[in-house]
């Protein structure tokens, strides 16, 4: 990793080097919510104005840039008895995604675990993934916001530029050599011995806000033992299945695959459409057995799968900490209370 | 009972494609044709499909217990074990209950139609490791359906097993699969125990339970025995769990009962998480899991 410094005011030529020959991702502001809340969201930015690097947490996720809700992965032909079909992974030119949070850089690593770095890699994330090219940027905690907790406070890859504000400068860490190769373009220079120190003082800064926190010690075990625990219930009763969750969630990445025809039959679709495991019908098989027909049963499964058997198979939790799901969930259940349930703490 | 622990070969002859770390075959789909529709009882037919292309169809291979998946584009793509032998390359056989959209479907589309098929995906049944023992083939149901496959491997390697018995349990003599087979299997040296719950008046067999079969079975052979047996139990859960239990109880190590599970898989690929058990994808670690990881998944029974 290089580390340069640069004056903000280099940023907007930054921004427009890119933007001349690229598509351009990135945080806007989306007008006011009921509190006079300022909301933001991921969004294609015109222009450098536009974009709000200093924006809180979005609404929604960046996910689905890399994983579109709806995604045909065939389309067929159809010819009686017979059919032909066609294959598209849906990203024909490069992006930037131009100020992504460390939380949402360490939630696609996350994916990436999955969706490309095991068996059966997916050539439709791949796409995308790897023709996204990434800035990130420094934030401050929200109220929800638990990442330090998840450890994913910061990113330490996935990115190609991350961008930490220092007061007038930006301090930037370089990844990519496509990255080092368009920072010659704009003024920037070493950093220097007070630069460092700044960097450190931004980095103390923001672990001083933390306001939530989630105990994660032996939460694999914990769960294991905690799995007839009577919370699961009460949390059950209290979730409403909606799937809101996992809709703003930037790891979730579970999936219905149906198919369609056109009225004129004559031509067809498969879509691969992201769902939720809190949805009622998620484990339901053909001739209708439901293996989770509960509430609380698959809103126990979704803690499972975050913060038990992902870590069990890679180490570390998929739940990233950004807090979209507390502050998205219709009945109020938020990540620190329930796991601070489980473990018996008070709340 | 002899507590010497078995070896284990880390290098064993599993099924291994390249299909599994290249980007291109994620979505790479045999066009099959339906080449027979056999109706097996009123809700099951016994379906054989043929690779088109003969250069695919020869490499295509499977293990006993392994899935494929089977579409018909514009309605639906879902899992289904395979009930063939693996060592016939020429036609998939696939026995099939008509229970939802796809399945009614595929009961009506006839032999010609052209179908989708993805696979072979999942774990299998490690036969060669229950070579030179006995084995117990145990099925609930149409848990017949992926048994047909152990089945037909026995048949095929009849001088590799010592005994080898076949217990068959459903509900009503009207739903036993695959009749035609049983003289075959008999002839092939294969006990064949079949138990119904409701009998009709023309049944003459056993009455009761499977569980009642199994006992009798293991209660006509000593400990000996057991401890050079395998089990393959194939069946809804509240019946593998049963038998596994009862067989745990004379004496066979969990380690040596493997399950089948059945989920409503939409991927194949450890993917879409919808065939999880707890926090497992039954697409990767199974479909066929030992009975001991069965019990120490969350929620799979």
């Amino acid at each position: 990793m290089l580390f340069r410094v640069f004056e903000k005011s280099e940023l907007p030529a930054l921004f427009g080097l890119l933007a001349e020959k690229n598509t351009i991702l990135g945080p806007v502001r989306k007008g006011l919510d009921a509190h006079g809340k300022t909301l933001y969201a991921y969004n294609r930015v015109a222009q450098f104005s536009d974009l709000a690097l200093d924006y809180t947490t979005t609404k929604i996720s960046g996910k689905r840039f890399f994983l579109p809700y709806h995604e045909d992965l065939a389309t067929y032909r159809l010819n009686d008895r017979d059919w032909t079909r066609a294959v598209d992974y849906h990203m024909d030119r490069p992006a930037v995604f131009f100020g992504l949070h460390a939380c949402d850089i360490n939630a696609l690593n996350r994916l990436d675990k999955v969706l490309l770095l095991s068996d059966y890699p997916v050539p439709y994330y791949a796409a995308k993934r790897r023709n996204i090219f990434i800035i990130g940027v420094n934030c401050l905690p929200q109220p929800s916001c638990f990442c330090r907790s998840m450890g994913t406070d910061t990113a330490m890859h996935g990115f190609d530029l991350f961008l930490t504000d220092i007061g007038g400068k930006y301090f930037a860490e370089i990844l990519s050599s496509e990255a080092y190769h368009l920072m010659k373009d704009i003024r920037t220079a070493e950093p220097a011995e007070a630069d460092h120190e700044l960097f450190v003082r931004a980095a103390a800064e923001k672990n001083r806000k933390f306001t939530a926190r989630v105990d994660v010690t032996d939460l694999c075990k914990i769960l294991d033992m905690e799995f007839q625990s009577p919370v699961w219930d009460q949390w059950g009763d209290k979730c409403l299945g909606c799937g809101s969750c996992a809709s703003v969630c930037p790891t979730c990445y579970c999936y219905g695959v149906e198919e369609t025809v056109d009225p004129g039959l004559r031509l067809a679709r498969k879509t691969r459409t992201l769902y939720s495991c809190t949805v009622v019908d998620f484990a339901e098989v053909a001739g209708g057995h439901n293996f989770r027909p509960e509430r609380g049963t698959r809103l126990k499964y979704r803690y499972y799968h975050k913060h038990r058997g992902f870590v069990e198979a890679y180490e570390e939790s998929l739940c990233v900490g950004c807090g979209r799901c507390s502050e998205a969930c219709l009945a109020g259940i938020t990540v620190p209370e329930v796991i601070a349930s489980v473990r018996g703490e008070e709340q | 009972m002899d507590h010497r622990l078995a070896f284990h070969d880390v290098i064993p002859h599993h099924h291994r494609y390249l299909r599994k770390t290249d980007l291109e075959s994620f979505e790479h789909t045999y066009k099959a044709e339906i080449t027979s529709v056999y109706k097996l009882t009123e809700h099951e037919n016994l379906y054989r499909v043929r690779i088109m292309d003969s250069e695919d169809r020869r490499h295509f291979s499977f293990q006993p217990g392994q899935f494929i998946m089977l579409e018909l584009p514009g309605i639906g793509e879902g899992p289904f074990g395979i009930s063939s032998s693996p060592s016939n390359h020429e036609d998939i056989e696939l026995c099939i209950r008509t229970v939802g959209n796809l399945t009614g479907v595929l009961a009506r589309a006839g032999r010609g139609t052209r179908v989708g098929l993805r696979g072979p995906f999942g774990t299998s049944f490690p036969m060669a490791r229950m070579h030179g023992g006995n084995v117990l083939l145990i099925a609930g149901g149409l848990g017949l359906a992926p048994l047909r496959s152990p089945i037909a491997y026995v048949q095929e390697h009849r001088s590799q097993f010592d005994q080898v018995d076949i217990i068959y349990g459903t509900k009503e003599p009207s739903q036993l699969l695959f009749t035609y087979q049983y003289a075959m299997w008999k002839k092939d040296d294969l006990g064949l125990h079949v138990i119904v719950e409701k009998p009709d008046p023309s049944w003459t067999g056993a009455v009761g339970l499977i569980t009642k079969v199994v006992e009798d079975v293991v209660a006509g052979h000593d400990a000996l025995f057991i401890e050079k047996t395998h089990a393959i139990v194939c069946g809804p859960p509240i019946m593998f769990k049963f038998v596994c239990d009862l067989l745990s109880k004379k004496g066979l190590p969990m380690h040596k009962m493997f399950v089948s599970l059945e989920r409503r898989m939409h991927c194949g690929m450890g993917k879409c998480c919808r065939c999880n058990v707890g926090s497992t994808y039954t697409c990767l670690k199974g479909p066929v899991f030992d009975f001991w990881t069965v019990m120490n998944l969350k929620e799979a029974i």
